[in-house]
């Protein structure tokens, strides 16, 4: 265990309703790993990437990113927290579909203040390293799910995020495509040391982490992975 | 079994030695064991009794001499056999029930049998990810096989864990 903790969730609590999502929910992210959630459906496992990301705020429990307590941050505190150091890919309906893919990729540029021309440079060459640089003119609606989905994986690594949250990114593929996409997308989070918590019922798509965490009602049972 | 049908099936293109048959076997399928001469040699007896090899003798001597052919039965053997299904195998599944019933019997956690497995064999679907990534379309395809297998055995054990209360339930009556 050599690399540094870099996001922690401590004894996390959530009720919806008469459901208790997370039920002392606990979970360690090491700086660069990729870190399957699996289990079954209902079982807390998107409630927890929300909680982990800072989109949802468990009622007890503590989440802690580089040593700062997320659930102690203000909201907007959390937002430029989010926008400058995460990454999200989600099953789909992430894009916005009135811009380009390459606007898309450069919207979380531009929202962080950098120049039209840049942002748009440096999504290019996002585009291109995932393979979807023919589509980067156009609009996602017009390209096929897989490219979308690595439209969608170069949107959330163009900032270069220190942890990319990703909530089943191959659900809506069939295999070829979500083999492609695991593909370049893991191997694009290694390259720039991202770490990624991937939430998947699918084991071909958890078989790309370094290490699994089962959870089961609202609670986690991790392995570790020992290679 | 499938070495000898292979070995068939590799004279289909025209005859060869023993020593021509054991390389291009170890070429194509042999990634995890070669074939031994004698395996070779062993097997191409056992064809030629059964009429589905024949042996053309070159002059000279030197122990290299003969040269296998398919003949037309063999022919037929092996095109029926390509286009006959395998049958399924069994996999780990009535032992890992046998571990599950008796820890719900002994009051263990059955759970935590299930997890143990599924764990290895997420440990092994990662091996042959990895492995995967380094290698050519025919590693690709080798591997894409053990993880679909691996993968229907794992969607079994979550079943299965998601079942353990009604199992325990019906051991318990």
């Amino acid at each position: 265990m050599t690399e540094q903790t870099l996001l922690t969730a401590e004894n996390l609590h959530l009720t919806f309703g008469e459901t208790k999502a997370l039920d002392g929910a606990s979970l360690h992210v090491r700086a660069g790993e990729v870190v399957a959630l699996m289990g079954p459906s209902g079982s807390g496992k998107s409630t927890l990437l929300h909680c982990l990301a800072g989109i949802m705020a468990p009622e007890s429990g503590r989440v802690v990113y580089d040593g700062r307590d997320l659930t102690a941050m203000s909201d907007t505190e959390r937002s430029t927290l989010r926008r400058g150091e995460f990454g999200f890919v989600f099953q789909f309906g992430q894009l916005v579909p009135e811009l380009t893919c390459r606007e898309n990729v450069a919207l979380p540029l531009r929202l962080s203040g950098v120049g039209r021309r840049e942002a748009h440079r440096t999504a290019t060459s996002w585009l291109e390293r995932l393979d979807v640089a023919d589509v980067a003119d156009k609009r996602p609606g017009q390209a096929s799910g897989g490219q979308g989905q690595r439209v969608a994986v170069a949107r959330a690594l163009v900032t270069q995020p220190r942890v990319v949250f990703a909530d089943e990114p191959t659900g809506a593929l069939d295999s070829l495509n979500g083999e492609l996409v695991m593909k370049m997308f893991i191997a694009a989070a290694r390259e720039t040391g991202a770490a990624v918590v991937l939430v998947t019922h699918e084991p071909r798509v958890a078989a790309y982490s370094n290490r699994e965490a089962v959870v089961r009602d609202g609670r986690v049972r991790e392995q570790e992975f020992a290679r | 079994m499938s070495v000898s049908f292979a070995l068939l099936g590799l004279l289909e293109n025209g005859p060869r030695h023993g020593y021509d048959l054991k390389r291009s076997y170890d070429d194509a399928f042999g990634r995890d064991r070669s074939l031994h001469y004698g395996q070779v040699y062993s097997t191409m007896a056992r064809l030629l009794k059964n009429g589905l090899v024949e042996v053309e003798l070159e002059p000279g001597d030197g122990p290299d001499r003969k040269r296998y052919a398919i003949t037309d039965a063999g022919i037929t053997d092996i095109e029926a056999w390509i286009g006959r299904p395998e049958k399924p195998e069994p996999y780990l599944q009535s032992t890992l029930y046998t571990k599950v019933v008796l820890a719900l019997m002994t009051g263990r956690d059955a759970s935590e049998v299930l997890d143990t497995q599924r764990a290895e064999h997420l440990r092994l679907m990662r091996e042959m990810t990895h492995r995967k990534a380094q290698g050519d379309l025919a590693d690709e395809l080798i591997c894409d096989h053990v993880l679909f297998h691996l993968e229907a055995d794992l969607r079994w054990l979550e079943l299965t864990t998601d079942r353990l209360d009604r199992l325990a339930a019906q051991i318990r009556r």
